[in-house]
């Protein structure tokens, strides 16, 4: 956030108001606490020693990879009280023990600190089967961006491994929404992918919705109904810097980035019931519309190469997915035809898989994916009011929004594209909702 | 309108920093909630758009403004599953707000569109707007004037009744009718 140098009277006094709330307030922030729901039948078995470690903020590097790898469904970790040493290097490591615990990987690390003040995530994948090196890395940063080394960790091991590339050190956007009625607070929030080093971006009486990250992640696009009135707004992530880019009569709604960046799709209403999807410019301001059925026309999501936006429509009398050009004057292609209902699509980033909303013959609501070139539709989840799905960056996992049961609060979920692997994302408090996941980060 | 908008800034500043004790995340956006973007914004808000007495900007129901009369004090139109058709002791509410408006040209309302907590959100979105054009509509061929009505649709966002069941979404899937203060401006349509 940047401030001007001198700030007028009205906003000195609005600063000392923000520091006395900020010592008298309680502490209103829901942690998300990850649990494990499902994982593929043969897991490998991986051992993450802990590493070596300077002195930090308390980051266990070991068990954060180890969060991240068992997290993903598709590893199992040895118990640090089986281990049968504590090796930090690979020299260290005696296979035909490790072999013995049953464990067919084994990483070995250490954080040590360098000359600039800056410190330096060593580690080494190593196969206790064979006796070989897999590989081995060093990363540097920050000791504040240690969690974020460790997470760059387990993507090598994932990859290495899996040969799918990992999606760990990446981050996710999503809405958090406590009390009800009158007492509502919306707060928009940027976490890492496994839920930690939450930011708030924005904080609200009135609904916020919709995050969209840009392709480059350093800014999200949102609405929101500040005094009642829905807007999009595209915001910075680094600085807070804010831009409002649409607050039209009616409908302001679902906001999807083209892939270069420059433009936003999003829905407009105007004064009628019949929204339809536009192509904002962002440089320009130029509007330029794209849908003209009478019915319901939103949730657009972009093609990968930019010349077609997926969307919602219930010009049919049911919502479906339908394709269309993104130069004004295509014809829409319907592309669903599995149930009666298919709604918030989101392609997956290279654009062969097709996420969505589908309520089945017993009224549940669920997340599938139809792959677009053979049409195969599959229902991945099983919950009953499972929504707002948002691919990983590595097309290999979705996220979406899911209430458990009966009376209980809105979580984040995941689940693998091949349905085997997923785990939740639950609130300390409150609900959480919208989940957006970002790009990888360079 | 100036008080109004710096208890909302306090408001704002309170919540956003209230997450300060256990975790440091940036509240960089709640600081400028007040001050992003130039003009209708901040400036538009009338009595709905502060803070109420208890506290949220959705107002409270045992303080509604607008008129109470029979019928009039009735602000909430309710819909079936997936329908945006004014059925029932609706359309009698409907009919008592468009003679209202019809002979009090000052009065101004809101119609805010809502849907059950099922499906899609955005999809929810264009639902609740269906319903709030079709009330809209209704208050038009009634008497009502357009410049009298202004529309937002909150979809699932914004529930009467939290719970998940039947009974909730009944009273979920609705148009309320908020009456204002009458020197709002409407955003313009896109053309």
């Amino acid at each position: 956030m940047k401030r001007k140098p001198r700030a007028a009277a009205p906003l000195r006094m609005f600063l000392a108001v923000l520091t006395a709330a900020c010592l008298a307030a309680p502490a209103a922030w829901a942690q998300l606490k990850i649990q494990i729901t499902s994982g593929v039948t043969n897991p490998v078995p991986i051992a993450i020693v802990p590493f070596a470690e300077a002195p930090t903020d308390g980051t266990d590097v070991a068990d954060v990879v180890q969060h991240d790898l068992v997290g993903s469904g598709r590893f199992t970790a040895l118990a640090r009280d089986r281990m049968p040493a504590t090796p930090t290097h690979a020299a260290e490591v005696k296979f035909a023990d490790w072999k013995a615990a049953g464990s067919d990987y084994v990483v070995v690390g250490r954080v040590t600190p360098l000359a600039d003040g800056q410190l330096a995530v060593d580690f080494n994948l190593l196969n206790s089967l064979t006796g070989q090196s897999i590989t081995r890395q060093r990363f540097t940063g920050t000791a504040s961006a240690l969690r974020n080394a460790a997470h760059r960790v387990s993507d090598v091991i994932y990859q290495a491994i899996t040969g799918i590339r990992g999606a760990f050190a990446t981050r996710i956007a999503y809405v958090a929404v406590a009390g009800a009625g009158a007492d509502q607070l919306f707060q928009l929030v940027i976490a890492d992918a496994d839920g930690y080093n939450q930011h708030l971006i924005l904080q609200s009486r009135f609904p916020i919705m919709s995050p969209a990250w840009s392709a480059d992640g350093q800014w999200i696009a949102y609405v929101s109904f500040e005094n009642h009135l829905s807007a999009i707004y595209v915001q910075r992530v680094l600085t807070g810097q804010r831009t409002r880019v649409s607050m039209r009569a009616g409908i302001n709604g679902a906001p999807a980035w083209s892939p270069d960046g420059r433009k936003l799709a999003i829905t407009l209403s105007g004064n009628s019931g019949h929204p339809q999807i536009y192509i904002l410019d962002l440089g320009t301001q130029q509007l330029t519309r794209l849908t003209d059925a009478p019915a319901i026309n939103t949730e657009a999501t972009w093609s990968p190469d930019g010349r077609f936006i997926y969307f919602t429509s219930d010009r049919a009398g049911e919502p479906q997915i339908y394709k269309i050009g993104t130069t004004p004057g295509g014809i829409p292609q319907r592309i669903t035809f599995t149930d009666d209902y298919n709604a918030g699509p989101r392609l997956s980033p290279d654009g062969k898989l097709l996420a969505m909303v589908t309520r089945d013959d017993s009224g549940s609501y669920r997340i599938a994916v139809q792959n677009l070139a053979t049409g195969d539709f599959r229902v991945l989840t099983h919950g009953g009011l499972d929504e707002s799905p948002s691919f990983a960056p590595n097309g290999a996992t979705i996220m979406y929004a899911a209430r458990p049961g009966q009376g209980e609060e809105g979580i984040l979920a995941t689940i693998s594209v091949d349905g085997l692997t997923g785990l939740s994302l639950k609130p300390t408090q409150g609900e959480v909702r919208d989940p957006a996941w970002g790009p990888f980060i360079q | 309108m100036y008080r109004r908008t710096l208890v909302l800034m306090l408001l704002a500043g309170c919540l956003g920093l209230a997450a300060c004790a256990s975790k440091p995340p940036k509240p960089s956006a709640a600081t400028q909630q007040s001050t992003a973007g130039s003009g209708a914004g901040a400036e538009s808000q009338g009595a709905e758009g502060g803070a109420n007495a208890n506290g949220g900007p959705f107002g409270n129901q045992n303080s509604v403004p607008g008129p109470q009369q029979g019928m009039l004090a009735k602000r909430s139109v309710y819909f079936d599953f997936d329908s945006a058709e004014i059925k029932g002791e609706g359309t009698d509410i409907v009919a008592a707000h468009a003679k209202y408006l019809s002979d009090h040209a000052d009065a101004r309302v809101r119609l805010e569109g809502n849907t059950d907590e099922r499906g899609s959100p955005e999809y929810n979105i264009g639902l609740g707007m269906r319903r709030a054009q079709a009330v809209r509509q209704a208050l038009l061929l009634q008497g009502a004037s357009a410049n009298q009505i202004t529309v937002v649709s909150y979809g699932a966002e914004h529930p009467v009744d939290p719970a998940h069941n039947e009974a909730a979404w009944s009273k979920n899937r609705r148009v309320d009718i908020v009456y204002l203060t009458p020197n709002i401006q409407p955003p313009q349509a896109p053309q």
